[in-house]
């Protein structure tokens, strides 16, 4: 399937970002683009800088070097507010929900910024605020309905087994209605069977809703299957970037993961 | 049995996100209301309301306030006596220069003021966290404190140093002032609390409450989904206080009626944070719930030795009744240490399925 899709224009564009933490350096030069509706996959040992990379791309870090291109936009940072407005949407690697709201609610933080019906409105809870309320709820139960959690809909999502609160956490982002996904490690530590849910969701995501996507996997199954193209970190460095059967038979790539024979 | 939901079908969203989406709620409150209005004032002798109902609910906005603050958006406070002084000597100061303005506009004027205080002194929660920033709010409290003390302009440069609520009328009855009626004074506050607790309650489930609990429960989450965190606690801090000054306003004219700033000490900080916890952080009924355990449990262990015909010493019933009340509030932390509201909960969920255990 992978050659066979028609990629879209160039929506994000990575230009030569170096990121350092005092003495470390956990980017150096990286550059690659992201195509519209592309999955995009990046791949790499542990402590490679992929989450970085996420990070810098939805303005959490700052780089020090280089800039990134969004929507023809260059921005020497981006702020996560920024990022947010502009249609990024993410989910973490460590689940990062909101632990005391519901399902429904966390779903609901995510058209926060789509909300803009005033504090007055909002104490009274009248009219105009309350049908904003409604409207964004009918967007929400959508995102219920795309990922089967209509039984979760009010429970805690403290409560929720893991599973779950990964899919709760793709439903949040995807209530933004982001046109970019960043997803960190969506199916890490997740049995075969929640795996393959999870990787069908991500591609229905992409399918219908024409959202495109950067993932981090470590499952080298997964990248291979669901991914258009793939960036490969180690060390901070990109060392490979292409089509997966590519990537796969790249001997750096092979050594980064295996390791070289001295 | 009485507390069931089975057959209670909502078809539409609107029904969903209702305030009491189950019937026997809507009634049980319905009569609450119904009582603490029609009943309450012509029941209650001048003993209870002035003791017991109009402090509880003078501690309820406070409460509220703090709650929206602490338990909503997850910024620990130390200031809420300070915030309430300001809110005391806003309004004296108001109704004093201006005294053809009516005393409601003044108390929501003062509340306004209250929520500037609040927001200067919300600043630091851009940096600082948990028991950091309860510090920083101390200093609120101590320099509020200190301030309506030491500026004569605050208290009219009145030579005892104490601000006394004049007398104001609203629709021909005396609201404030030493002839006005408890009955009166009551309905007031009454009014007050009802109204925002209600706005309370809508803000809560709505962006602005949702933004407050993405900002308490994960704050690196909330700023990636695009709530800017500074904005949302600022916001609570102003809100908060304005709950905070218009429970400081209530309580100099129409609770104590003439105060210094000692009414609103340290004391009363710690006191509205303990009603916060022990009727559950993040809950509005929760607010209610430790404005009235902290405010009448007292009231009837003072008076319980005489109820139960048991004469005692004033000053060892003075102790025991502080060590009870601390043992209280350590036995109901261990039960529940979320609070009132989550066993109120709990039974409510323990009710609906009755009598089957699961």
């Amino acid at each position: 399937m992978t050659s066979a899709r028609q990629l879209g224009d160039i929506l994000l564009k990575v230009e030569d970002v170096s990121l350092s933490f005092g003495g470390v350096k956990a980017l150096e030069h990286v550059s690659f683009d992201v195509r519209e509706r592309e999955i995009r996959a990046i791949i790499g040992p542990n402590g490679a800088g992929k989450s970085s990379m996420l990070n810098v791309i939805n303005g959490f870090y700052q780089p020090q070097e280089g800039t990134i291109m969004y929507r023809g936009r260059s921005h020497r940072h981006m702020r996560p507010h920024e990022a947010a407005s502009e249609g990024i949407a993410r989910t973490f690697q460590n689940i990062a929900l909101f632990r005391g709201m519901s399902t429904l609610d966390n779903l609901m933080t995510g058209r926060n910024l789509k909300m803009k019906k005033n504090l007055l409105w909002q104490a009274l809870y009248l009219g105009p605020a309350r049908r904003e309320e409604i409207e964004h709820r009918e967007f929400v139960e959508h995102i219920i309905d795309f990922l089967e959690i209509q039984a979760i809909r009010k429970t805690p999502v403290g409560r929720l087994p893991y599973g779950l609160q990964k899919r709760v956490e793709l439903g949040r982002a995807l209530a933004a209605e982001p046109s970019l996904l960043l997803l960190d490690e969506p199916m890490a530590g997740m049995n075969t069977e929640e795996k393959e849910d999870m990787c069908r969701f991500v591609l229905d995501v992409n399918d219908e809703f024409g959202t495109t996507i950067i993932l981090i996997e470590h499952d080298m199954g997964v990248v291979m299957d669901i991914s258009d193209r793939v960036v490969v970190l180690d060390y901070g460095r990109k060392i490979a970037d292409g089509m997966p059967d590519d990537v796969r038979t790249n001997s750096e790539v092979i050594e980064a993961y295996l390791g070289v024979m001295h | 049995m009485l507390y069931r939901e089975a057959g209670q079908f909502k078809t539409s969203y609107a029904a969903d996100q209702a305030l009491l989406p189950i019937v026997q709620d809507r009634w049980f409150l319905a009569v609450l209301l119904a009582i603490a209005y029609l009943v309450v004032p012509f029941v209650a002798d001048e003993y209870w309301l002035q003791a017991v109902l109009i402090p509880f609910l003078v501690f309820s906005m406070a409460a509220l306030g703090l709650n929206l603050l602490t338990g909503y958006a997850g910024q620990v406070s130390l200031g809420t006596g300070g915030f309430m002084a300001v809110g005391a000597y806003a309004t004296y100061k108001m109704a004093t220069t201006f005294p053809d303005l009516n005393i409601l506009v003044i108390f929501l004027l003062a509340g306004l003021i209250a929520a500037a205080v609040g927001l200067i002194f919300g600043i630091p929660s851009l940096r600082i966290k948990g028991f950091y920033l309860a510090v920083a709010t101390l200093a609120a409290q101590f320099f509020l404190g200190w301030m309506f003390n030491k500026i004569g302009w605050f208290y009219n440069d009145n030579p005892s140093g104490t601000i006394t609520a004049p007398p104001r009328l609203v629709m021909d009855f005396m609201v404030t002032g030493p002839r006005a009626t408890a009955e009166v004074r009551y309905i007031v506050a009454l009014v007050l609390v009802t109204v925002f607790a209600l706005a309370a309650k809508n803000l809560v489930r709505g962006r602005i409450g949702r933004a407050w609990m993405a900002v308490r429960d994960r704050d690196i989450a909330a700023e990636i989904i695009g709530i800017r965190p500074f904005q949302t606690k600022l916001l609570a801090f102003a809100i908060s206080s304005f709950y905070c000054g218009l429970a400081g306003a209530m309580s100099l004219f129409l609770w104590l009626g003439s105060a210094e700033t000692e009414a609103w000490d340290i004391n009363v900080s710690f006191q509205v944070l303990f009603m916060v916890i022990i009727g559950g952080l993040g809950s509005i009924l929760g607010s209610f719930l430790g404005a009235a355990f902290i405010t009448l449990v007292p009231i009837f262990l003072t008076n319980a030795p005489q109820m139960f015909g048991v004469n005692m010493a004033t000053d060892l019933q003075k102790h025991l009744e502080v060590m009870i009340f601390g043992g209280l509030i350590v036995y109901f932390l261990i039960v529940e240490p979320n609070g009132f509201a989550r066993l109120w909960q709990i039974t409510k969920e323990k009710l609906r399925r009755w009598p089957f255990p699961y």
